[in-house]
């Protein structure tokens, strides 16, 4: 697990404020940054003017997709002063026309299954970070698709790292079988597709945290016989197109793009991980990473605008799944990992933009990262039963 | 089993020292929460293989809490008492396994959303330990130095930063001789201020030349070692049901002898070399990360007076398509981006010396390497300043410490 309470001594405080101050000061620098770079609005004063009223029909044609901005990335490195060279992108091209939560705070446990899982189950899941186990409570996908009556090729999952494959639908006995989302694991597949000439067992060890890990795969994953039949891809193509690309999450967008071009998905959920290359302790990998999801980031947003299906009708959530520890915190090793619990690792932000979300607009009251579940279960029109999560009205 | 069960007898297969500072302080360590005991133990049945700096702090806690009343302990320790474990943990061996117990703790923390308590109070033991211990006097102030960027004449990325505001940058450094002013500056101070491991140099490649008085680890001087830890863990995950939770208390496990050190080497350091390959994440990959990494825990576990690091570039990171493609020489430098790693490195450094005893008196340099540029952090220098003065490497060392 990812977890060290090794340091007994920890004994430095964050500028010597209580964990909630921090995070306010997070959020309240991101705010004032973006205020400052990008001339955003203050969305409190806004709230009571919402014109975020959707008819029925609209909800029908509506598409969510999700990204997390993966494998924790820490302000000082993305929306801090200091770190804004890093994410052009999100930055002039995103932000102006999004909401942005400035301050996103993860109460569960910090490691990257575990949080994605509790992402997409509005709830802090609990399960072991390194095991292939579905989430304990029912997923986004499982409440969209039997609320909704939506067929399978309505949700899909694509992550890059191998863990993920159990995480488009739970075990629990009220959704659960048959009701989840497909997961697709585009390295899986490459390695699958190019293993008759090729060892490529190095690509799928791609736990940072712990490097020569890999776990099991069992089930609930997208098998390489798909590939021609759903994404209309041969293998050849698609080796030949790996063949460009310098990342798994460039791969990732490569399939997320086929899914929007084939599948034309309602709800589709992508997991960047490229970020915690991090865990090797190397600054410039962990900065290039960052540079690297805020052009996918962007790069997405324009295949939106250039999908019939998509375009005018679609809202892209972008958020971390947590951040990383500060550098201060004698009981972290700063960027490296996010095993301290700190302010600094558990505040982040969350972008929204597109359809039925006001553009430019920065909201500094604090959500939870469970909150997002039940967010979009009412943009979309379904209930969120059993996550613990409050819908974010500045969305509604 | 709870803390207030404990008998001699179950320390036995401590190494001896530890098991008779276990053995003194038993009635202590019956008083104390399971919470907590198992973290004191882990570090304290290393106490043969501690640094003399690490095994003093570990007394000075030690019999400081022994001359608590009941009601001062139960005062120091009730945030640790409340916290609840699951019946499980009574029943590990958490006496002769403490590292296994913390790593399953830590997990179960999380998992029952206790982290944050068990953090605010180890914070607040903390700083209550700290405050509580008598004031050090150290031999001469501390120096830090970092030397970045081996191998690297220009870059388009800012250096020097984080440190800028906190100290003078300076830009006509002459860096002709400038390692070997460096290294005579070190070994200077451990001639004036002689004592067991408080004088190191920390080497990302090869070192530059053989060292009178430092304690000195090289990435490439212990690469057999990580070759046969590579090996060793490999094989690990290839047996059934192996995880990363099993494999990590494996590793802890290691000897330095398994990995292949010498049975007559030094065994402080020799387990300190092993540890920093079992214990660190990416310092059996990258260079830049093994040199940032080693300089973290000998400040923290050594608190040397002198620690100079130079990086080397670490190898290359290959992209994907690279990796598909089988192309790129396997063996591959990556300066630049190493230059990136090391700069940032530099500012942890600073950071971790600040933490220990002195701080306000403590001096700190990093200069690039075969170029002209040097930040210097110092009592008698002023912060966000830039000087234009040449000056060699040593005046500038002593003019960091003057």
């Amino acid at each position: 697990m990812p977890y060290s309470i090794n340091d007994r001594f920890a004994s430095s405080r964050l500028a010597n404020l209580a964990p909630q101050e921090v995070a306010r000061h997070l959020g309240r620098t991101r705010r004032d940054f973006l205020r400052d770079a990008t001339g955003m609005a203050l969305g409190g004063t806004l709230l009571s003017a919402s014109p975020f009223v959707r008819a029925a029909t609209a909800k029908k044609k509506r598409k969510i997709i999700v990204i997390t901005f993966g494998g924790g990335a820490r302000d000082q490195e993305t929306f801090a002063p200091e770190g804004q060279v890093n994410i052009p992108h999100m930055l002039n091209e995103l932000a102006p026309q999004s909401s942005f939560f400035t301050q996103v705070t993860n109460h569960g446990i910090l490691g990257h299954y575990v949080a994605t899982a509790s992402l997409a189950t509005g709830v802090y899941e609990t399960l072991n970070n390194f095991s292939a186990v579905p989430p304990d409570h029912p997923t986004i996908f499982e409440y969209f698709r039997k609320d909704l009556g939506r067929p399978v090729s309505d949700a899909w999952v694509v992550a890059p790292s191998n863990g993920f494959n159990r995480i488009g639908e739970s075990e629990s006995r009220s959704y659960g079988a048959g009701l989840g989302a497909q997961v697709i694991l585009p390295k899986r597949l490459l390695s699958a597709a190019s293993s008759s000439t090729t060892d490529y067992s190095h690509l799928l060890h791609d736990n940072y945290e712990t490097p020569l890990y890999a776990p099991q795969v069992s089930g609930g994953e997208f098998e390489l016989q798909q590939l021609e039949r759903v994404l209309k891809l041969s293998v050849d193509d698609f080796t030949q197109h790996a063949k460009s690309l310098s990342s798994p999450d460039e791969l990732s967008v490569y399939i997320a793009r086929q899914l929007m071009r084939q599948e034309s998905p309602s709800l589709l959920w992508i997991t960047m991980h490229d970020i915690d290359v991090a865990h090797s302790g190397a600054y410039s990998l962990y900065i290039d990473a960052i540079r690297r999801t805020d052009r996918l980031c962007a790069a997405l947003w324009k295949a939106v605008q250039e999908e019939p299906e998509y375009a005018g009708n679609t809202t892209l959530l972008v958020l971390p799944d947590f951040g990383r520890d500060a550098d201060e915190d004698s009981g972290g090793n700063g960027f490296q990992h996010h095993r301290t619990g700190d302010p600094a690792s558990r505040t982040t932000w969350m972008m929204a933009l597109g359809q039925g979300v006001r553009p430019g607009v920065v909201y500094d009251s604090p959500v939870q990262s469970i909150d997002l579940v039940p967010s979009i279960g009412v943009m979309m029109g379904f209930s969120a039963a059993q996550s613990q999560g409050k819908p974010i009205r500045e969305l509604l | 089993m709870l803390p207030r069960d404990l008998q001699p007898a179950q320390f036995a297969a401590y190494p001896p020292q530890a098991r008779q500072l276990a053995v003194e302080h038993l009635s202590l360590f019956r008083q104390l929460p399971l919470s907590f005991l198992p973290g004191m133990l882990r570090q304290l049945i290393e106490y043969d293989y501690q640094f003399p700096v690490e095994r003093a702090r570990l007394n000075q806690e030690l019999s400081l809490l022994s001359s608590l009343s009941t009601t001062q302990l139960a005062d120091w320790f009730h945030a640790f008492a409340a916290l609840t474990l699951s019946t499980a943990f009574e029943r590990s061996d958490w006496v002769t396994k403490p590292a296994q117990f913390v790593e399953q703790e830590s997990a179960y923390l999380w998992t029952t959303h206790q982290l944050d308590a068990f953090r605010e109070a180890a914070m607040a033991y903390g700083d209550r330990m700290q405050s509580a211990r008598p004031a050090q006097t150290l031999a001469t102030p501390r120096l830090g130095i970092a030397i970045i960027g081996q191998g690297v004449a220009t870059t388009p990325e800012p250096l020097f930063q984080m440190l800028r505001k906190r100290g003078t940058y300076f830009s006509q450094i002459k860096p002709e001789g400038g390692l070997e002013a460096l290294l005579t500056a070190v070994e200077a101070r451990s001639a004036s201020h002689p004592a067991d491991y408080a004088h190191w140099y920390i080497e990302g490649g090869t070192p530059a030349r053989p060292t009178n008085g430092l304690t000195t680890v090289s990435y490439d001087a212990l690469a057999p070692v990580r070759d046969k830890l590579l090996t060793y863990m490999q094989s690990q995950i290839a047996k059934p049901g192996m995880g990363p939770e099993e494999l990590r208390t494996n590793l802890a496990q290691l000897a330095p002898a398994q990995l292949g050190m010498a049975h007559n080497g030094d065994p402080v350091l020799d387990r300190f070399q092993v540890k920093l390959f079992t214990e660190g994440s990416g310092t059996q990959i990258f260079s830049t990360t093994f040199a940032q990494w080693t300089t973290r825990e000998a400040l923290r576990r050594a608190e040397p007076l002198t620690l100079l690091v130079r990086y080397a570039p670490r190898q290359r990171q290959k992209p994907m398509n690279e990796l598909l493609a089988n192309i790129g020489a396997a063996n591959e430098l990556d300066p630049a981006g190493s230059l990136v790693d090391a700069d940032m490195a530099s500012y942890y450094h600073w950071i971790n010396q600040q933490r220990l005893h002195g701080a306000d008196r403590s001096s700190f340099i990093v200069w690039w390497e075969g170029q002209s540029h040097a930040i210097v952090i110092a009592p008698t220098l002023p912060g966000g300043v830039r000087s234009d003065s040449p000056l060699d490497l040593k005046s500038l060392v002593a003019l960091a410490t003057g």
